[in-house]
């Protein structure tokens, strides 16, 4: 896709009456892949409780980015997770902090059983005591899981593992979820399903959430602030619903 | 707890980054060192500079003790065995940890010929090179199956079965089993007032020149760049219309062939073959000749023979542990401190010396 | 009939060992992909250490516990230390790495020690149980000292967190990064598992073959071979292919001649890797181009 828009547009929302610190606020983010710079200095924010959804093009950036807040590609900038500054930090310090990532590719156990798979989120919990009842409640949101707690994740269908990865992110009881694009290759029933149990668990738990997403008309539909990205920076920002009926974004990202 | 050196951060950089340059081992510096690699051109200097070096090689018997002219003569036949071993590891990539048994059948093949059907001993050398071809090529089929580390631990595994088989009684009649065979030294022909050293010195020179001509000429040629490219690029050589199983089998037959020419040799100088001479660690030791001479590399073939030869004598007078010791600590040396061998830091100090306007690399 | 019994159940006594060290070889190789070529030396080392300590008057099983425990920690420091660098290294690079090692170690042994052969005791009764004439005691022994340690592993890796977290580090690191597991750690504990395990081998195989540097070096070949046979990305099966070899190598070794014995190990190596290189119960690596 070419480039929609020249240097960046925020639209701002109205400020909320009480400064609230975001859970999750980056500046300058800068990555590499080897010589070649892929992130130009990117600034986003999440919300406590809340969802930002960051949009683009293949190329454009967005794994990298979420690659780059858990430090598992070269980078540079701040990163600062409630408060504290977690750039610094190797992949598994941040995951400790409270940080689930499902990556791209969902990077599932494929030889471990699904009960596994899940009780490896849950790995580096200190609440040893709430570790079953959280199996409980994520097989409520996904019954098919239960049904296969037992099989090997790899002989489970691609909405099932994608299920899987979200659920072993659960496991963690995270502050903030970090989506790799969770819609890809799923059919869209699927992906209605999965994208209302994320609002759900937003809502019920108040985790935060950043989600990458290729699929802009779901993710606009579930977040509450929205990023563009284009060739490595942002080009657009603001409050989901505004920039989902902006004209440009309508009609290259939305195609209507 | 062990004698190995702690590792500094520096060299553990160096070897963590993945090789880009045409050597199969760890360099970060690959753009400032010009790859260890025979010479695209010969240049004038280069053949100035063998000519000399042949020359003071065929003076020198003449000044030092027969003692010390024999451990060269040895030394000059590890030097083709490493170039042998070179070529299968260093240039294509296959790793070797069980040459050792070449070595041995090369030896066997000339001292049975010499001592079982009275053959002359020149005539004994082509024969186990031949023999050693086959040999070679025929493990090399399998061997096409094998990836890297498997290769490796089969070829190990050919290390240590060599001695039990060269014992085995089915062929003791022809082995001599575990005491070997003992072979005549040859005279000096047509007369010649030089000792039987210094002639052995010659004969082993004259084979280092021939096949060092032959071995340098296939490397930088048609055949040479093949085996480069399986070595770095397995996939796009068979792309590019490469043969890669004919090109790797002959690539094991001709190392072989190197390395049998290299036993022979050996077992006419020391007089003498036995099972136990071809332990594994010979094999090991033809591995840390071309680490420590240089991978990929020709002239690295004489200074990882030199060290072969003599710091085993050397150290064994410290105590009988010390030479395999040693050898672990110059590997291990050599692998984070000195990737490219002795030829790589002589080319690099070489290229340091050279006053050229374009500079180095 | 009597000879065949006798021979199988020697066999299955050397097999438990090439069992343990195919599995301390397994482990190295899942996680990593790498064969620790140095793996026989050091369980040589070892148990040159758990001589030193009882000549020292320790009794046996003191010796014995302290022996795996700095095994252990050694195997623990190897991978930190010499390990982690070359990692990422070429193929080349790192087979040299090992060999250098398992080269250290054995002149090292030859060094403190000598090389001159040294008798190593057994912690079982000289008599055959229940005076029977097909197995001695030390190999009954040996088998359930084995066995005991492959349970004992089995039920760590399958029913712990923490072997739960070792598998997983080993099939996929990244994502075990992103659970929080300390990825690294996870490779020094494997690495000191192994040599723990190589240890108590080591301390099996010793009084049989008599203590001396090179004891182990023909040991760690059928091991490979068993691993292989098993496959070398299973650990059951590198058990299973380790008790097979052992008792292929005394049929063989009975019937064909004990000279050839090492040969069998070649043969099984390279008959393996040719015919099936996945082994028995392997996975069939299918590598996309």
């Amino acid at each position: 896709m070419s480039a929609v828009l020249g240097s960046e547009r925020r639209i701002d929302a109205p400020k909320p009456a009480r400064d609230t610190m975001p859970l999750l606020a980056v500046r300058g983010l800068v990555a590499h892949y080897g010589p070649t710079q892929v992130l130009h200095g990117l600034d986003f924010e999440v919300a406590t409780g809340g969802i930002t959804t960051i949009l683009g093009a293949n190329g454009a950036g967005k794994t990298t980015t979420l690659r780059a807040v858990c430090n598992m590609v070269r980078s540079s900038g701040e990163v600062v997770l409630g408060g504290e500054r977690i750039d610094v930090l190797a992949t598994e310090a941040i995951v400790r902090r409270g940080v689930a990532h499902v990556p791209d590719g969902r990077g599932t156990f494929l030889h471990l059983s699904v009960e596994e798979n899940l009780r490896l989120g849950a790995y580096s919990r200190k609440d040893r005591g709430d570790i079953e009842p959280d199996f409980e409640r994520v097989y409520g949101y996904f019954p098919r899981l239960k049904e296969r707690h037992r099989q090997q994740a790899g002989t489970l269908s691609g909405g099932e593992q994608q299920m899987l990865a979200v659920s072993r992110a659960l496991m963690l009881r995270p502050r903030l979820l970090l989506l790799d694009e969770p819609s890809f290759g799923l059919a869209p029933l699927i992906v209605q399903h999965l994208f209302d149990i994320l609002r759900t668990i937003n809502a019920e738990a108040g985790i935060g959430m950043l989600l990458v997403e290729q699929n802009a008309a779901m993710a606009l539909k579930v977040a509450q602030q929205a990023y563009l990205l284009e060739t490595g920076r942002v080009v657009m920002s603001g409050p989901a619903d505004v920039i989902r009926s902006d004209e440009t974004v309508r009609r290259s990202y939305l195609g209507y | 707890m062990s004698a190995v050196p702690p590792l500094t951060s520096a060299p553990a950089a160096t070897v963590a980054e993945p090789v880009a340059a045409p050597t199969p081992v760890v360099a970060a510096a690959a753009v400032e060192v010009a790859p260890a690699q025979p010479p695209r051109r010969l240049e004038r200097r280069h053949i100035v500079a063998v000519v000399v070096l042949l020359a003071l090689a065929c003076a020198l018997p003449f000044f030092i003790p027969n003692y010390r002219t024999f451990q060269l003569t040895l030394a000059l036949a590890y030097a083709i065995a490493l170039l042998g071993l070179n070529m299968l590891t260093g240039y294509n990539g296959q790793i070797s940890l069980g040459h050792g048994a070449f070595f041995a059948i090369g030896a066997y093949t000339a001292a049975i010929l010499m001592d079982k059907a009275d053959w002359p001993y020149w005539a004994t050398i082509p024969v186990a090179g031949v023999v050693c071809l086959v040999a070679g090529f025929l493990f090399g089929l399998p061997a096409l199956r094998l990836e890297g580390l498997y290769l490796a631990v089969a070829t190990l595994a050919l290390a240590y079965a060599m001695p039990q088989i060269l014992k085995h009684k089915a062929i003791e009649q022809w082995t001599g089993g575990v005491q070997g065979i003992v072979i005549v030294k040859p005279d000096p022909p047509w007369g010649l007032p030089i000792s039987q050293d210094q002639w052995l010195y010659f004969f082993v020179l004259l084979w280092v020149v021939v096949l060092f001509v032959v071995g340098w000429n296939l490397l930088r040629g048609r055949v040479g760049r093949a085996m480069v490219a399986i070595r770095d690029q397995p996939i796009a050589a068979k792309a590019m219309g490469i043969d890669t199983a004919i090109v790797k089998s002959m690539s094991f037959g001709v190392s072989a062939l190197f390395t049998g020419v290299a036993g022979a040799l050996n077992a006419i100088a020391v007089q003498f073959v036995a099972p136990d001479s071809f332990q594994p660690f010979l094999s090991i030791s033809l591995l840390v000749g071309i680490v420590i001479g240089g991978l990929a590399s020709i002239s690295g073939a004489f200074y990882g023979a030199l060290f072969i030869q003599f710091v085993p004598n050397l150290a064994d007078q410290l105590s009988k542990a010390a030479p395999w010791a040693l050898y672990g600590v110059f590997l291990l040396a050599f692998m984070y401190a000195m990737p490219f061998g002795v030829a790589g830091f002589v080319q690099r100090v070489a290229a340091r010396f050279r006053r050229r306007p374009r500079g180095p690399a | 009939m009597n000879a065949l019994l006798h021979q199988v159940l020697s066999g299955l006594a050397s097999g438990g060992i090439y069992a343990s060290v195919g599995l301390a070889l397994v482990m190295i190789y899942q996680a990593t992909h790498l064969v620790n070529f140095a793996q026989g030396e050091l369980a040589m080392f070892a148990t040159y250490l758990a001589w030193t300590l009882m000549q020292a008057g320790v009794p046996y099983w003191g010796a014995f516990a302290i022996t795996v425990a700095c095994a252990f920690v050694a195997g623990v420091a190897i991978e930190r230390i010499i390990v982690r660098p070359v990692e990422n290294a070429p193929i080349l690079a790192v087979v040299i790495v090992f060999i250098a090692l398992l080269v250290i170690f054995n002149s090292l042994a030859g060094w403190i020690w000598t090389y001159t052969i040294k008798p190593f005791p057994s912690p079982f009764p000289s008599q055959p149980l229940f005076g029977n004439s097909y197995v001695s005691s030390h190999e009954l022994g040996s088998m359930a000292i084995t066995l005991a340690v492959l349970l004992l592993l089995f039920v760590f890796f399958r029913y712990t967190p923490l072997g739960l977290a070792m598998r997983a580090a080993a099939q996929n690191p990244e994502s075990s990064r992103l659970v929080g597991i300390r990825v690294g750690w996870m490779l020094a504990l494997g690495w000191g598992l192994a040599a723990a395990i190589g240890a108590i081998a080591g301390m099996m195989v010793a009084p049989t073959v008599f203590l001396e540097p090179n004891m182990m070096g023909g040991i760690l070949l059928y091991a490979f071979a068993g691993a292989l046979l098993g496959g070398i990305d299973s650990p059951g099966g590198a058990v299973l292919g380790g008790f097979i070899v052992g008792v292929l190598e005394n049929v063989v070794g009975a019937y064909v001649g004990t000279e050839l014995k090492l040969t069998v190990a070649l043969v099984v190596i390279v008959g393996v890797l040719v015919v099936r290189p996945s082994g028995l119960f392997g996975r069939v690596h299918v590598t996309r181009v």
